[in-house]
């Protein structure tokens, strides 16, 4: 954007240069020559100017947060970063004086139970759609795609009154929301059904010569070749119910001990009230949550890329 | 880099000019010619640019008639297909029972005696278990919840004399809500039993026609060795399909049912009065405005689906296009820190969206540090606001479109940067030699390139946008109030989307259940016809080969 603002300028200066190129005589060879790289380095030179910015940008907020969950001489939003006194006061409050480590445990169980579950759950779908050949298999990927196109927000009150009559809501929602974010989890098998499309189908070819049975493929053929992919799904997986809250808020309903962290810290900010009490105290849970997530994915970028690259291909 | 551009667009916009001019002549012609409007390879080539663009849009709405023809010879075709499955099976089931033997027979009223009496043990158990279990689950509930679909129940609760208490109680008699969820299981149960029925006949015709070629039926560790081989299949999908089956088919089964019902869903524990009934399009009218009188509803859809589309539009395209740049310029040759870069941005992704959109939201709010900075330097007056109820509709869905450029730039820088490092280097390189600039090298090979690849991708996210709760809800709540349109059920914001509208709805203190599940099929219907006209226009469709 920035960049098209700056080209005016810059083009009185250089442009006789490239639209002579085609047909510049030997001798001016060097001054083109001058030309090319003064104008990349110039070109360069903006485009670190836009990433210089945008970063700035980007961390602004996070930058905030932390320097605002260390802020002790007042717990209300205010117009000024820098804290005037610095201090953990906000952490040990969190942890003490609120249901904070309760709603991380509830946190971590789900993520870890359902990334685990659901991972097994994507494979196989995953696996089954991409390599084995069976009746109603079009079929089936069709009847997902239309399925996708309704808004799931709706099925939210449905699965509350289910999950109320089997018991699992309000302080008891941990099972409950473990129990609806892998049910349907089937159907985001895009990303990995991509993955094993790339696999080479001579591979199952040859093991099924071999007297392999279609179970002994997967397990002994394909899964070890599958890192990047179990890993992809595994993370996302293990991210969306750490940072889930509409449904969420739904199941545990108002009840504290039944909470997750967004919820609870949503609950934080609420009404003008809580804000005016919890604000600092928002910024700290905010920080412990998004600590842990951040460094797991960092240390697995590399597989998420590749996760997402490969799905934005393959659609 | 830009430098070049605005030189060289000169030239070519003169060309440009210079074939305009000289093209009309045989446009007119060829559509003379053919009596439609439809060109030839060579006359379409003739054509300028912004000739080709409008005979595509032109081919477009002409094309139109076609589709929906189309569309009803497919769904004839469907039909007509449906129509003779249906007819085949039922000659087949007829015919087997005509020709085959004693045990046959029996197993149409006794499911697995064919396959216990040829020996096949585990299959006949299975069979028969399944029958015990169906007419079990018939006799004792399903029957009743069955009975109660056509009216939802009758007798709400009531006040009723306890001798053992010797004290009036409350008594729950029908609740309209499980005869509609149970009904529907039930119905699905009822499917599921017609199916297993239909394949046990299969297998008594089958292994008589095995037994009589001599050989012999799979014995029942045969049947569960298949489960891990050629039957693998099945095993692995039985888990996720049943999930889906339960948790997503059944659900939205409901839902559509209760639109057409005045299910109101109390949100809370139970509704006082548990009864609620049919009352056909009725919701459908409201919302849409057909017959009745009340507009609120229909002033307020108007409004928010106008606003739900130019939202997934801009916030689908401009993260496109401006996530394309930051990657092209980050991968730029002679740039250092790619990764730092990358790193920086990739960072917003793992950090939770509760967390940096809440915090964002609190930051652009009325007592934020944003607008405070902004009222210190006297760029805007005291009673500036964001998201606030003064504020102004197109300032607040001006913000919301650029934050979420701030959240959805690094998805698509990765996304990017993945393809564009796939573009043969050959490519740019033949371009340069042939004089090509960076904007033509970017119009005429990255662009295409990369809406070939990623047009599904574009498709998914346009309609993940119209979808998209969590930016609207955590970021302005919907705000600004919209006081025209604020009369239905509860309020209304100039930033609410389809589906936090819905949200309101389902959630807000006189919660309209059965409209919301309305909006629901409508947004449905909006996402599966915008996703047949983008995937009728999307190149990967038409040149498949191009790219390879």
């Amino acid at each position: 954007m920035e960049e098209t603002k700056v080209t005016p300028t810059e083009s009185v200066e250089t442009t006789p240069v490239t639209n002579d190129m085609a047909f510049t005589p030997a001798p001016f060879k060097d001054k083109k020559h001058m030309g090319l790289k003064r104008k990349r380095v110039i070109g360069n030179v903006i485009i670190y100017i836009i990433l210089v910015v945008m970063s700035i940008i980007w961390l602004f907020p996070f930058v905030c947060i932390v320097l605002q969950s260390f802020r002790c001489e007042s717990t209300q939003p205010v117009g000024y970063i820098i804290p005037q006194k610095w201090g953990f006061d906000n952490y040990v409050n969190l942890f003490t004086k609120t249901n904070f480590p309760k709603w991380l445990t509830n946190t971590l169980i789900i993520s870890v139970v359902t990334a685990l579950v659901q991972t097994v759950i994507v494979l196989c779908m995953s696996y089954t759609l991409s390599r084995l050949r069976f009746k109603g298999r079009k079929f089936l990927m069709n009847f997902m795609l239309v399925l996708g196109m309704f808004p799931g927000m709706l099925t939210m009150i449905i699965l509350y009154r289910v999950l109320a009559d089997l018991g699992m809501t309000q302080a008891n929602s941990i099972p409950g929301l473990i129990l609806v974010y892998v049910a349907s989890s089937g159907m985001g098998y895009y990303i990995s059904k991509g993955f094993f499309d790339t696999l080479p189908k001579s591979l199952d070819e040859a093991a099924r010569v071999d007297g392999a049975t279609n179970a002994q493929v997967l397990t002994k053929v394909i899964l070890p070749l599958s890192k990047p992919i179990v890993i992809y799904t595994l993370l996302t997986a293990f991210m969306g119910p750490w940072g889930d809250f509409v449904f969420a808020r739904y199941v545990s309903f108002g009840t504290s001990s039944g909470m997750n962290v967004a919820v609870g810290l949503q609950d934080f900010l609420s009404t003008a009230g809580n804000t005016f009490k919890n604000y600092t105290m928002f910024c700290a849970g905010g920080v412990v949550v998004a600590v842990p997530i951040t460094i797991l994915f960092m240390l697995l970028q590399k597989y998420y890329v590749e996760g997402v690259t490969g799905g934005a291909v393959k659609g | 880099m830009q430098v070049e551009d605005e030189k060289e667009k000169q030239p070519e916009s003169v060309v440009e000019e210079a074939e305009t001019t000289s093209a009309p002549t045989p446009a007119p012609i060829a559509v003379e010619k053919h009596s439609r409007l439809e060109y030839s390879d060579l006359e379409y080539l003739k054509l300028s640019k912004w000739q080709r663009f409008l005979y595509h849009i032109a081919r477009f709405f002409l094309g139109i008639p076609a589709w929906f023809k189309n569309a009803g010879i497919a769904i004839w075709h469907f039909l007509k297909k449906c129509g003779l499955g249906v007819w085949h099976e039922i000659k087949d089931i007829g015919l087997t029972f005509v020709h085959g033997d004693w045990k046959t027979k029996i197993s149409y009223g006794v499911m697995g005696f064919g396959s216990l009496a040829r020996g096949q043990i585990l299959r006949g158990i299975l069979f028969l278990s399944f029958e015990v279990i169906f007419i079990v689950y018939m006799v004792f509930w399903g029957g009743y919840w069955l009975s109660m679909l056509p009216s939802l129940g009758k007798l709400g609760p009531a006040e009723e004399y306890n001798e053992e208490l010797d004290t009036y109680i409350t008594v729950y008699h029908d609740n309209s809500f499980k005869i509609l969820l149970y009904g529907i299981l039930t119905l699905f149960f009822i499917v599921a039993f017609i199916y297993t029925w239909r394949l046990n006949i299969k297998q008594n015709k089958i292994s008589e026609e095995i037994l009589a070629t001599g050989k012999k039926l799979k014995s029942g560790k045969q049947d569960l060795r298949s489960l891990v081989d050629d039957e693998f299949h099945k095993t692995l999908l039985a888990l996720p399909v049943t999930g889906i089956l339960v948790f997503t088919v059944m659900p939205i089964l409901f839902m559509i049912l209760v639109a057409f019902t005045n299910y109101s869903g109390a949100t809370n524990n139970g509704y006082t009065n548990n009864l609620f009934s049919w009352v056909g399009w009725n919701n459908f009218n409201t919302l849409l405005n057909w017959k009745s009188g009340n507009t609120a509803y229909s002033a307020a859809f108007g409004e928010i689906l106008g606003w739900t589309l130019m939202w997934a539009f801009f916030a689908t395209f401009s993260n496109y296009f401006l996530g394309m740049l930051v990657a092209i310029m980050i991968n730029k040759k002679g740039i250092h820190f790619k990764k730092v870069w990358r790193t920086i941005l990739v960072l917003t992704i793992a950090i939770p969206q509760f967390i940096s959109l809440l915090y964002v939201s609190r930051m652009f709010a009325d007592n934020g540090i944003i607008i405070a900075r902004l009222q210190q330097w006297h760029w805007v007056g005291d009673n500036f606001s964001f998201f606030g109820d003064k504020a102004n509709p197109w300032v607040s869905r001006l913000m919301v479109i650029l934050i979420n450029i701030w959240i959805g730039i690094p998805y698509l820088m990765l996304i990017a940067t993945g393809i564009l490092m796939n573009i043969p280097e050959d490519l740019y390189e033949s371009a340069r030699i042939d004089g090509a600039n960076v904007w033509q090298q970017y119009t005429k090979i990255t662009l295409p390139y990369m809406l070939f690849v990623t047009g599904p991708y574009l498709l998914t996210s346009f309609i993940g946008n119209m979808n998209n709760f969590n930016v609207i809800y955590l970021l302005t709540g919907g705000g600004p109030t919209n006081g025209a349109v604020s009369a239905a059920s509860g309020s209304v914001g100039y930033t609410d989307l389809l589906i936090t509208w819905l949200y309101k709805i389902t959630m807000g203190a006189n919660s309209e259940y059965y409209m919301a599940s309305v909006i629901g099929i409508l947004v449905f219907v909006v996402s599966a016809v915008l996703s047949m006209i983008v995937y009728n226009f999307m190149p990967s469709n038409k040149h498949e080969e191009d790219y390879q």
